[in-house]
């Protein structure tokens, strides 16, 4: 009753809530909503010799849907994203699972595991180019024992090379918020399945699972959110190419902004990309409990 | 059934860990090695070991001077993120107010805007505020994916202390600046850290906006942009693994200093 919030309320007269979220939210008007608004306005207008605009109304819209180029690097994204995903999840809570059943030096592991996502983006690309040139690249030789060379010009072969690079580059966060899971899981729990002579999978299943079920939300919202929109690694690795079999969506966006200069049909892009984004995300919160289930509960 | 056993290895770990080091290790053989492709194949030990490349990357002033200001706008960043995330994380833990849900989501929305689409905007709003090519251009930028993931990593952290401390202090008569000082901000000093080391993180490889935003006096990493970015960058083979050897230096202090905190950072959120 007499708390501390309703402490303050006496002295400002509005819910506190929003005098402690006004520096966030005048920062986050500042970087996302009014660079989105002009986002926005760009894509109902047509711009001539870069200064002077007219209304088009949703004319760029209308191209960009019936436009296949587009469509195929839509797709490419979606397909791109739930091969890593499948990927990193699988790699990344079986390791961070062994991690932490073993114990010993974990703090050193997690350290060494955090060292791909703390690469410079750029340098991921070059990394992973040069580790598949043919003449010095370790991995390009290690597939060349098999009697096989493998070449970037090649679809199969550069989409080898990006989900490699990628899962490289990210399991390493499912690994760190997994481990983190574990370590929030009380020993009792385990005790239970040791005296119910649970097997291991089984204690998986119904131990574990259930208790990373946040945290493994966090990392799939997290990880679908940057996989969807990758965009300088793949570009490094193959420039798009071949053909433009690796061209995915936030490359032909940037390609149509800033090498075409379109500035109308890019946001057009853009404005499908956010409504494309926030569905899903919108689907993946609510499906699995996060927007319902509150999050302030008290401890 | 020896499950539970706390084993001294586990093979698994050993070898994902090995997956990871060994790009990182073969780079630094790279950048050890003579400028240019001229080995003939593939080496996994340097043949000749000379520190020619990075003494290049440091005796070229805007070479050294693109890690100097990376940093800067990086620790801008934290500093910034932070100010500004800790009272908003404290207000969607302990407040009910209009909104506050789907607030939430809306900010995360905010987190997975890709650069690539609001780049073209900032610069024109950088311009307008005269901040092209500035440090705190920069910084704020990153916000853009910053200030969500900190909210959301310190609400779970302020949310986990018991809500009757802010009554107890209230009743103990400490006014609202004592509680943060004095009872808030040290309970979840871990929590920050591992905000700061994330908030870090992310500005640090993002090098999109960062490029875009700068021209001269801020610029990141100029080197690596140049070198690595350019079809040439094969021809400076070594000294292009030099400089990107370089920028993992940074990182992998940040992470070291915090290391105790980056998983359980995340876990006291989840006890509930």
């Amino acid at each position: 009753m007499n708390s501390y919030a309703t402490h303050h309320k006496r002295l400002v007269k509005v819910n506190p809530a929003w005098v402690l979220l006004a520096p966030s939210l005048l920062v986050m008007a500042l970087c996302a909503v009014l660079p989105l608004v002009i986002v926005i306005n760009y894509s109902v207008q047509d711009s001539f010799a870069g200064d002077q605009f007219y209304w088009v109304g949703l004319r760029w819209f209308e191209e960009i849907l019936h436009s296949p180029d587009f469509w195929a690097a839509a797709l490419r994204t979606l397909v791109f994203s739930l091969i890593v995903i499948s990927v990193q999840f699988t790699i990344g809570i079986f390791v961070a699972r062994k991690l932490f059943l073993k114990h010993r030096n974990s703090n050193f592991f997690i350290v060494l595991f955090s060292v791909p996502m703390l690469t410079p983006w750029l340098v991921v690309g070059f990394l992973w180019r040069i580790m598949m040139d043919p003449d010095i690249g370790p991995l390009s030789n290690a597939i060349q024992l098999v009697g096989i060379t493998p070449d970037l010009n090649v679809v199969s072969w550069a989409w080898f090379t990006i989900i490699v690079m990628d899962v490289w580059h990210w399991t390493g966060l499912i690994i760190v918020l997994t481990f983190s899971g574990y370590l929030s899981i009380p020993e009792s729990h385990f005790q239970a399945a040791r005296i119910d002579q649970a097997s291991p999978w089984r204690t998986f299943r119904y131990v574990e699972l259930p208790k990373l079920r946040k945290v493994l939300i966090i990392a799939l919202l997290l990880r679908f959110m940057d996989s969807f929109m990758i965009y300088i690694e793949p570009f490094m690795v193959t420039r798009g190419g071949p053909d433009r079999a690796t061209t995915f969506m936030s490359l032909e966006l940037i390609q149509t902004a800033s090498i075409q200069f379109d500035l109308g049909k890019a946001g057009a892009m853009s404005v499908f990309y956010l409504i494309v984004m926030t569905t899903i995300c919108w689907i993946l919160f609510r499906a699995m409990g996060l927007g319902t289930q509150s999050t302030r509960s008290s401890g | 059934m020896k499950y539970w056993a706390r084993k001294k290895w586990s093979l698994t770990v050993v070898l994902y860990a090995c997956f990871t080091l060994f790009p990182i290790y073969w780079m630094f053989v790279l950048s050890l090695q003579p400028n240019a492709l001229n080995s003939s194949g593939l080496s996994l030990w340097p043949s000749s070991i000379s520190i020619q490349n990075f003494a290049v990357s440091f005796v070229k002033a805007d070479w050294a001077r693109g890690y100097l200001n990376a940093t800067v706008y990086a620790c801008l960043n934290v500093l910034i993120t932070l100010i500004v995330a800790v009272p908003a994380a404290f207000a969607f833990s302990r407040y009910k107010f209009i909104g506050d849900k789907s607030l939430f989501f809306w900010l995360l929305v905010c987190r997975m805007i890709p650069p690539a689409i609001v780049m073209l905007p900032m610069v024109q709003i950088a311009s307008i505020f005269n901040l092209v090519d500035t440090h705190l251009a920069v910084a704020l930028a990153h916000c853009l994916f910053n200030v969500p993931i900190a909210i959301w990593i310190l609400e779970g952290f302020i949310s986990s202390i018991p809500k009757e401390i802010d009554e107890m202090a209230q009743v103990d008569g400490y006014s609202t600046l004592r509680f943060w000082q004095k009872i808030l901000l040290p309970q979840i000093v871990p929590g920050i850290g591992v905000t700061a080391f994330f908030c870090f993180m992310f500005s640090w490889v993002e090098l999109t906006l960062a490029n875009a935003l700068t021209t001269v006096n801020a610029k990141p990493i100029g080197a690596i942009l140049k070198l690595v970015a350019s079809p040439l960058g094969g021809v400076h083979i070594g000294l292009a693994a030099a400089v990107s050897i370089l920028t993992l230096i940074p990182g992998i202090l940040v992470a070291w200093l915090v290391r105790r905190h980056i998983a359980r950072g995340f876990s006291m959120g989840q006890i509930k």
